[in-house]
């Protein structure tokens, strides 16, 4: 065990982990921040999508212990003050959601995406979400709410 | 996932250190193959050494010859980098193909050419330009670095430090993906060097090669055509369940056709 510390949605946060504890794993049960969902497990689906030190990043493959010292954002810390975050704001617009089990990681993802493309135009964002699978298969509203979004 | 122990390193001595001190140590990058590999049990390291830490191996130098990229420089840092688009825009592209975003946000240059994935982008790259791998001990030349499956010239306590890429007068990659993990299932940069024209190929067969007659016919005449006629013999190249053998080595022609043309 290892004494493993970060901010998670801006909270100060530590705990005793094994260093095989993955950070998704941490985020979901020490945590209890079960928006970060598992879908595949090897680093396929990206239900896992979080923000670490502001870059999205596969919480199901990356330890908890890699995380020392990081800034990390969930889903659950994106709304505030009981306002959406433009991104979950235009997915909801847009009906992004279908079962909404890939939504969270499809808003991380998102949110990344415009970040790093201010003006990302359909081809752009269909490329940059091969690493995030919706399995009722409803990317044509996400990459709307996506592209949409008044981030 | 098994149990293993945790360190991280502060510099290449200390990691070598603590790799020496390790039962079964591994050291550990990006991670973006270690851990999922692990995770389904294929692999059990007694010691995970960590090399995040260390500053010296992060980053990209660009003088008026050479890119030098440091071992911990991710994926996304190589393709979103000015300078390396300015000097090597095919270095930046390839770059960009790799994984998914969230991949290339923890992969790393060092992680991916140590691992040495037969269907990596990255051995392209350092094959086609001529690279330098800079190690700990010595500078090993791209021609003498990938030797087998998954199996390079790196030996114990060797660790890869950086990778420096001549700049080359024009270069190309063309790929094609996997379609489910966008690996390459055949990947050719095509590349005029300040040595030459060279053709190196990453997907077709265990390791990453050069195809010689492909560089004597772009040498001859640079187009796209100069290759479209060639053809590498499928003797000993990968095949799966998404291509065999001779279906890449169709494929090694195609895209080196591609690249040509991009460029030609």
């Amino acid at each position: 065990m290892g004494k493993v510390s970060m901010t998670v949605n801006g909270k100060a946060v530590s705990a005793d982990v094994e260093p095989r504890t993955l950070l998704v794993e941490y985020l979901r049960e020490h945590l209890r921040l079960t928006g970060t969902h598992v879908g595949c497990d090897t680093t396929q689906c990206g239900a896992c999508t979080v923000h670490v030190n502001g870059q999205a990043m596969k919480s199901c493959t990356m330890l908890a212990v890699q995380a020392e010292g990081a800034d990390v954002t969930t889903i659950e810390g994106l709304a505030k003050d009981g306002k959406l975050h433009p991104m979950q704001a235009s997915f909801k617009e847009h009906h992004g959601l279908q079962c909404g089990f890939c939504t969270p990681g499809m808003v991380m993802a998102g949110i990344d995406i415009r970040r790093r493309h201010p003006k990302a135009d359909e081809k752009t964002v269909r490329h940059e979400l091969e690493g995030n699978i919706c399995r009722c298969t409803g990317y044509h509203n996400i990459v709307k709410a996506i592209m949409n979004a008044e981030v | 996932m098994y149990q293993f122990e945790y360190h991280k390193a502060s510099s290449v001595d200390d990691a070598l250190k603590k790799l020496g001190g390790a039962e079964d140590g591994k050291i550990l990058a990006g991670g973006m193959t270690l851990l999922p590999t692990m995770k389904q049990r294929l692999a059990a390291p007694s010691d995970l050494i960590d090399l995040a830490g260390i500053a010296d191996l992060k980053g990209i130098k660009v003088d008026g010859k050479t890119v030098t990229i440091g071992a911990m420089t991710t994926h996304w840092e190589v393709h979103s980098s000015k300078e390396v688009q300015k000097a090597i825009p095919a270095l930046s592209d390839l770059a960009g193909l790799i994984g998914d975003p969230m991949v290339r946000h923890r992969g790393t240059i060092g992680g991916s050419l140590a691992n040495s994935d037969p269907s990596a982008d990255y051995p392209a790259a350092v094959m086609g330009l001529g690279a330098t791998i800079k190690t700990n001990k010595r500078e090993i030349a791209a021609d003498d670095y990938f030797k087998g499956l998954f199996e390079t010239a790196l030996e114990d306590g060797e660790l890869i430090v950086a990778v420096s890429f001549p700049i080359p007068k024009r270069a190309a990659y063309q790929k094609f993906p996997q379609p489910a993990s966008r690996y390459a299932m055949v990947g050719v940069m095509v590349a005029e060097t300040p040595s030459g024209i060279r053709v190196g190929v990453t997907g077709a067969g265990p390791c990453a090669f050069r195809v010689p007659e492909m560089e004597k016919a772009l040498t001859a005449k640079f187009s796209a055509d100069s290759v479209a006629g060639i053809t590498i013999p499928s003797d000993g190249l990968n095949a799966d369940l998404h291509g065999s053998a001779d279906y890449r080595a169709h494929l090694v022609t195609v895209m080196a056709k591609r690249a040509a043309a991009t460029i030609a």
